[in-house]
């Protein structure tokens, strides 16, 4: 399959370079790029169309920048947008060419060795191991109709409904970023669950047979027809090291009439070193569009890696009765940055939503709760409730809360309530005087702080995060 | 737009007489507003409520130019009559009157900056029009110790001489150790169609206590900016109260900086808006210091098509432990076509604080509704009677019962 995609290369009249070890595109964002990444994906055209009308628009396009986290100015002419996936020989032979820290960090959240094998590529039988798994789930879900694939697959197996809905909550002619996306994007999943068909399973993109490298531009669409439901789970729960300095993803979901989703994500990207040096910047649009009758969104996020997050989970409450909900937790550590949140676009009759975010910020951190409700003219009856509160740890970091409310009618309802505090001396002393050492004292009172959200997540994923939490803020304390 | 500015600021320094100074800094800040022009939605602060579109929809061309050599008569019958009080009347933007009958004259001195603080905020360009185009600016100040006896009342009022024009004001108080005042700010308007631009620097000291009310009932098509800056000493206590009513469009901006110790700022407001108005009050209090505190609670009554909007900040820096800081707005939507905009904002870089925001808008509660309808009231009196209750609470908060029994006369609230 490789050496035909390198014989393509070789063909393409641009002359691409066809380094073996790298396999990437060309440096730098142009038309050519573009055209080369449909290609090799070997893209119908009406895609490649829409590629290049996403880039001219990006041409317009400018930066934004009244968020809070600054980050040095990133040269888009000095990144590679495509790259496939590296060779064996790159990657480490066995566990003790790894990184000691992520080993540690592996123990911590007590994934079996198998799998911390298979998450780094290393014991070839442990990859062919979950490839058979990875089967049998597949047989389960083709059995009810269900399509879970990668988005370049559907492209090829199910234009039909990619083309239908790619795009359709998040246009081309959004901002910057989810163009950029738009323009270039790689690789990511596709989820289609046909009319009254409950998804038995939790869909994860640890499950997907080629979940290779998705690289720094993912592109995920999912869709729940009338009827159906579907919990999604994204990213994966042990650290992911990923190279590339951004990460600029689309998370597409639509729900029909009836359906809901549910999509839950960990997220925990390298933050960068103590010094906050290095680290992914995750600028990622996620938008869920609630299009039919009584359809319901949830958004559950617990974000404790990045050097720099930059994301809102989005619900466009269109159908009538449909229900937006967002549970986030953000941590942050060292240097790390947040700026994250949410919005609650009510259109229809009788919409709710809720939202509850809770931030932690220690060491030299920042983190910004920034959310949006917006309840139009014609949502009348329509509620929403936020809270967002805030636990700081030292004086050294900062956390901030900034929600746009807009009412524009009368017979609807906001409540909006934040706080901030820091954990009480009282609280400590009452743990330790009880035998618990002050990290561990410290990771169950924010394990308290922090409950309402991980109540929300599936199990297997709420005990892992949990722990997660606990590292995140490793050595915060004292 | 920026040749009548040119043109107006020209006729307006050869027919004042103001110092070499003085037309220096006034230059520096025409370049500031050039450079900036008026405030749009584009920068935050203003995104709720864009002044250029709103003054370029309802008014039009501005005319800059007013002469302050106009000697203007004073209709005194506005005059308050229940409580004693000195004055300072300003018509038109010009200062016709300053009254300290019950004062201790070698307590207070009056003098005119010239050397006026430039303000150069940078996404605040209304700041510099008002620096260049306001007339010579007065500054009270308080002696050590003194309190005044009676409370001023300013009463700022625009006649029918003035329209489509952009009138500057802009006042100053240095309030020394331990002295206290009360001021009450009350306008009437006769004017139709004017962009009045009004600057209040407050300094407090050590132990200073200043309480503020600004007063805005009649009805007008003036679209005003209302701008009050107070610096906080050590120990120092501000009160502002704003009741906003009457104009088309007004933006209140309050802004507190407490750099002293125990030092406190309390801002209540109430929107009561009809018909077609537009009303934004926008606070932002700066914890500069250990042990400050400061409160705010705003409520808004929003009936036809009127939009309300309260935009308020709590900013504490990593040196002002043990902030206090609490923030309430709520608002009561009467119609189908009212609106309500918040953004109620923490930004923290402190741990050991205690910071809450809470925001909720919604309807008149059913409920409550037909408790009171159920023991005989009828429908109009009930909800009178739960609109007065929610506006009540703001009006309560005011600590001098004088002036309270007052203001609640005069906006019928009791």
């Amino acid at each position: 399959m490789r050496d035909k995609q390198i014989e393509n290369l070789k063909d393409y009249k641009y002359g691409f370079s066809t380094d073996i070890e790298s396999f990437k595109a060309p440096k730098g964002l142009n038309e050519e790029v573009i055209r080369f990444i449909s290609n090799i994906k070997k893209e119908p055209d009406w895609l490649l169309q829409w590629r290049l009308k996403a880039f001219e628009r990006l041409k317009v396009l400018k930066e934004p920048n009244w968020q809070k986290p600054k980050y040095p100015k990133i040269d888009y002419q000095d990144l590679y947008y495509y790259s496939a996936p590296k060779s064996f020989k790159e990657k480490p032979k066995n566990l003790e060419d790894l990184d000691p820290k992520l080993l540690e960090t592996y123990k911590k959240l007590g994934i079996p060795l198998q799998e911390q094998k298979r998450l780094n590529g290393i014991a070839v039988d442990a990859v062919f191991d979950s490839v058979s798994v990875a089967t049998t789930f597949k047989d389960t879900l083709t059995e009810k109709g269900i399509i879970f694939c990668s988005i370049s697959e559907a492209i090829q197996k199910h234009p039909d409904l990619v083309k239908k809905y790619l795009g359709s909550v998040i246009p081309i002619t959004d901002h910057f970023f989810a163009t950029l996306n738009s323009a270039v994007f790689t690789d990511g999943s596709f989820v289609y669950i046909p009319p009254n068909v409950k998804c038995p399973m939790e869909l994860s993109t640890y499950f997907r047979i080629n979940a290779s490298d998705t690289g720094q531009f993912e592109r995920t669409l999912i869709i729940a027809d009338k009827g159906s439901y579907v919990s999604y789970l994204e990213g994966c729960t042990a650290p992911m090291r990923d190279e590339n300095q951004l990460h600029a993803a689309n998370v597409e979901l639509i729900a029909l009439d009836d359906a809901e989703i549910k999509y839950s994500t960990v997220q925990n990207w390298y933050p960068g070193d103590k010094d906050g040096k290095g680290g992914i910047y995750n600028f990622v649009t996620k938008r869920g569009l609630c299009k039919g009758k009584n359809s319901k969104i949830s958004w559950t996020q617990v974000e404790t890696g990045s050097a720099i997050t930059w994301k809102y989970p989005s619900c466009i409450l269109k159908g009538d009765n449909s229900i937006g909900e967002f549970y986030s937790i953000a941590i942050t550590n060292n240097h790390q940055k947040a700026d994250t949140g949410t919005k609650m676009i009510h259109l229809g009759k009788n919409t709710k939503s809720k939202i509850i975010s809770k931030g932690i910020s220690a060491g030299k951190s920042d983190m910004t709760y920034r959310g949006l409700v917006d309840i139009s003219k014609n949502a009348s009856n329509s509620t929403n409730y936020t809270q967002c509160d805030s636990l700081l740890m030292g004086n050294k970091c900062g956390a901030h809360t900034i929600p746009y409310i807009k009412n524009k009618n009368s017979n609807s309802n906001i409540a909006h309530e934040a706080t901030t505090s820091k954990i009480s001396e009282d609280q400590l002393h009452y743990c330790q005087q009880r035998g618990l050492n002050q990290e561990e004292a410290v990771g169950l009172i924010v394990n308290g702080f922090c409950k309402e959200v991980l109540q929300q997540l599936p199990m297997e994923f709420a005990v892992e995060a949990q722990k997660l939490v606990g590292i995140s803020l490793e050595g915060s304390v004292g | 737009m920026e040749q009548k500015l040119k043109t107006d600021f020209d006729k307006f320094i050869s027919s004042s007489n103001f110092s070499n100074q003085e037309i220096k800094l006034k230059k520096t800040a025409l370049d500031n507003f050039l450079k900036n022009g008026f405030p749009s939605r584009k920068l935050e602060n203003w995104k709720f409520s864009d002044i250029q579109q709103i003054i370029k929809k309802n008014i039009g061309e501005l005319k800059f130019y007013n002469d302050y050599k106009i000697e203007n008569e004073i209709n005194e019958d506005i005059y308050i009559k229940e409580i004693e009080h000195n004055k300072i009347v300003i018509v038109n933007g010009k200062v016709e009157r300053l009254n300290f009958e019950y004062e201790e004259s070698d307590k207070i001195i009056l003098t005119t900056l010239d050397n006026f603080n430039q303000n150069s905020n940078e996404d605040n360009s209304l700041l510099s029009l008002n620096n260049c185009f306001s007339n010579k600016i007065h500054n009270i100040l308080l002696k050590k110790n003194y309190s005044f006896k009676k409370p001023l009342i300013i009463y700022q009022i625009t006649n029918e001489k003035v329209s489509n024009t952009n009138i500057n004001f802009q006042l100053n108080f240095e309030l020394e150790e331990n002295s206290s005042i009360k001021i009450i700010n009350i306008s009437d308007d006769n004017s139709q169609k004017n962009f009045m631009n009004n600057l209040f620097n407050f300094n407090l000291g050590k132990n200073a206590i200043l309480k503020n009310y600004k007063l805005e009932r009649k009805t007008n098509t003036n679209i005003k900016y209302d701008y009050s800056s107070i610096i906080h000493k050590e120990n120092s206590i501000s009160e502002i109260f704003i009741f906003s009513s009457g104009s088309d469009y007004i933006k209140n901006e309050v802004n507190c900086n407490l750099e002293g110790q125990y030092s406190s700022a309390f801002i209540n407001g109430i929107h009561l808006l009809s018909k077609n108005k537009h009303h934004e009050i926008r606070t932002k209090t700066k914890h500069l210091y250990e042990n400050t505190k400061s409160y705010q609670l705003i409520k808004s009554v929003i009936d036809d098509s009127s939009k309300s909007v309260y935009q308020g900040k709590i900013y504490v820096d990593s040196k002002a432990q043990k902030t206090d800081g609490y923030q309430l707005s709520k608002a009561l939507l009467l119609n189908e076509q009212a609106e309500f905009n918040a953004k109620p904002e923490l930004e923290i870089y402190a741990d050991d604080v205690k910071c809450s925001h809470g925001s909720a808008s919604g309807s008149l509660d059913e409920n409550s509704i037909f408790y009171l309808m159920s023991r005989g009231l009828d429908q109009k009196t009930a909800k009178e009677l739960l609109i007065n209750g929610f506006l009540l609470e703001v009006v309560e908060k005011i600590t001098d019962e004088e002036i309270k029994k007052l203001i609640k006369n005069m906006i019928g609230l009791n």
